[in-house]
């Protein structure tokens, strides 16, 4: 019988060898985060004539493990913005409390909240470049969708560096290489945003997150999809990737057990 | 000593509390910078300035977007920039870039408010150079050039090392492409192995004078730069940005480049 509780649970030095403490350092430096644990992969963004879709799948990873495949990646913010995470989960969470207490504080402000996205993005990208300025990084790459202050369709991607850039169609992650190409071939850069309606939008994110089922090792088949609109926020966080076909795969050469 | 069970000391049972931290120092390995590629030009005349920039924002092999501005205005009224008499361009680390870009913005709009009048070129440009040697141990990533009107009305131009070096010049070419930008310029704009013909015997010719060039022929050249850079490096495309300053104010020209 072991007497010591604090014994129990752990491995058994007799058996393990001694146990590895490394982690547990109480001296010396502060040890922050020097890579992210449980992540999300992909998020996906495309603006469309009054207003912007994005999608995510639920799923947080632990390295290659599908750890929790029910994370709800996208975020709403007020009644005019959603943030899409990418990375960290943890970090997620936090900033997601940092959301919430603005929101909070806006909503007692005489004019309730009027931070529209644009306003979001800057400060979520002041965090980043904050953090990694003191080597403290928060692990995100995240979308922001929503509205700027003239009231135009606003999608703006920032990360870990501080690094912001905005184009009509944005990804993060495994999206950028998969959902892009198939975005930009959808929605070509010069398409004027009248030609692309709010059903086409939602359907190519749709296909891209089908895409991404297929080929990305980190995702997920269910799946969260937000629109904003003027009218509102529209989010389904229960999505089911549908229709899928992956003949496809017979004719993949060169991995496996086939000969040829 | 009393043995427990199995154990023979305290020493050798995992607990956490009991056990001596010494385990070594781990080296950070987050890297607090990125490259964002493109490249930036600038080239001064007798009574204007011009700075230009590629539009292209890349991480490795990635595009980011095809349209993030890497010159700016700096003192204007408002976001747009208006009334403003500075200009700016930072190529390396966006990130940094942009966080420069709002620094020295703030301080020349102070200057005026505590003055009472616009910051000279000289001025801002001493203080950019200070700026940046404040971050001397944790440098801002950028090459900066920055460009307005000297007190003759004369174009003047400076540029920067990361760490704040800087010096007054005819023309600078900064980014990833400047190897291949600055040769041209050095020929083009200052007639570098440029003689005059049968102004003397063998190769003991006569070198070309400089002198500042028309604001049409500098234009053109800035194009001819972008274009030929465009060519050869996989980070410079998309789009051009020139800015042109004169006595009249900062005129803004956008024309695309191949987004190959």
């Amino acid at each position: 019988m072991e007497h010591f509780p604090e014994a129990w649970g752990r491995p058994r030095n007799d058996i393990y060898g001694p146990y590895d403490h490394s982690y547990l350092q109480t001296t010396g430096p502060k040890a922050h985060t020097q890579s992210p644990a449980v992540t999300g992969t992909s998020v996906i963004g495309v603006k469309f004539n009054g207003g912007v879709a994005i999608a995510s799948d639920n799923l947080a990873s632990y390295g290659s493990l599908a750890r929790f495949t029910d994370v709800k990646r996208l975020r709403v913010f007020g009644d005019s913005a959603i943030v899409g995470f990418g990375g960290d989960v943890s970090d997620m969470q936090h900033i997601d409390r940092l959301l919430n207490s603005i929101d909070i504080r806006e909503n007692y402000s005489s004019d309730g909240n009027l931070l529209n996205a644009k306003n979001l993005h800057t400060y979520l990208s002041k965090v980043f470049y904050k953090r990694r300025s003191e080597f403290n990084p928060l692990w995100n790459h995240i979308l922001v969708a929503g509205f700027d202050g003239d009231g135009k369709p606003f999608l703006s991607s920032a990360d870990l560096l501080g690094t912001t850039f905005s184009a009509p169609h944005l990804a993060t992650g495994f999206g950028a290489h998969l959902a892009i190409p198939i975005l930009r071939r959808l929605f070509p850069e010069d398409t004027p945003l009248e030609n692309i309606s709010k059903e086409q939008a939602v359907e190519a994110l749709r296909e891209c997150i089908k895409v991404l089922w297929y080929r990305d090792a980190r995702s997920l088949d269910k799946f969260s999809i937000a629109t904003v609109t003027k009218d509102g926020i529209e989010v389904k966080e229960d999505e089911k990737v549908e229709a899928q076909s992956w003949a496809f795969a017979e004719t993949i050469r060169g991995y496996g057990a086939q000969v040829n | 000593m009393t043995s427990f069970g199995r154990y023979t000391s305290a020493e050798t049972v995992g607990y956490s509390f009991s056990q001596p931290t010494s385990a070594p120092n781990k080296e950070h390995s987050f890297y607090p910078y990125t490259d964002n590629g493109g490249s930036t030009l600038g080239i001064s005349g007798s009574d204007f300035a011009i700075l230009a920039g590629d539009t292209r924002s890349v991480a490795g092999y990635n595009i980011n977007s095809r349209y993030v501005p890497k010159v700016f205005k700096i003192g204007g009224d408002d976001e747009s920039g208006d009334g403003a008499h500075i200009l700016l361009s930072v190529v390396g680390f966006a990130a940094d870039g942009q966080a420069l870009k709002e620094r020295l913005d703030a301080v020349v709009k102070m200057y005026k408010y505590q003055h009472g009048k616009p910051m000279s070129v000289r001025a801002c440009a001493q203080r950019l150079s200070t700026i940046l040697y404040q971050k001397r141990f944790f440098p801002y990533y950028v090459h900066a050039i920055l460009a307005g009107l000297d007190e003759e009305g004369k174009g003047a131009l400076y540029s920067y090392d990361p760490v704040g070096s800087y010096e007054r010049e005819q023309c600078r070419a900064a980014g990833s492409a400047a190897s291949l930008i600055m040769p041209f310029l050095d020929n083009q704009v200052n007639f570098k192995n440029q003689y005059i013909p049968g102004s003397g015997e063998g190769h003991a010719l006569e070198p070309k004078k400089a002198e500042p060039l028309p604001r049409e022929t500098v234009e053109q050249l800035v194009r001819d730069a972008f274009t030929s850079a465009v060519e050869r490096h996989i980070e410079v495309g998309d789009g051009l940005q020139m800015m042109v300053i004169t006595k009249s104010g900062i005129e803004e020209i956008y024309s695309p480049l191949k987004k190959d």
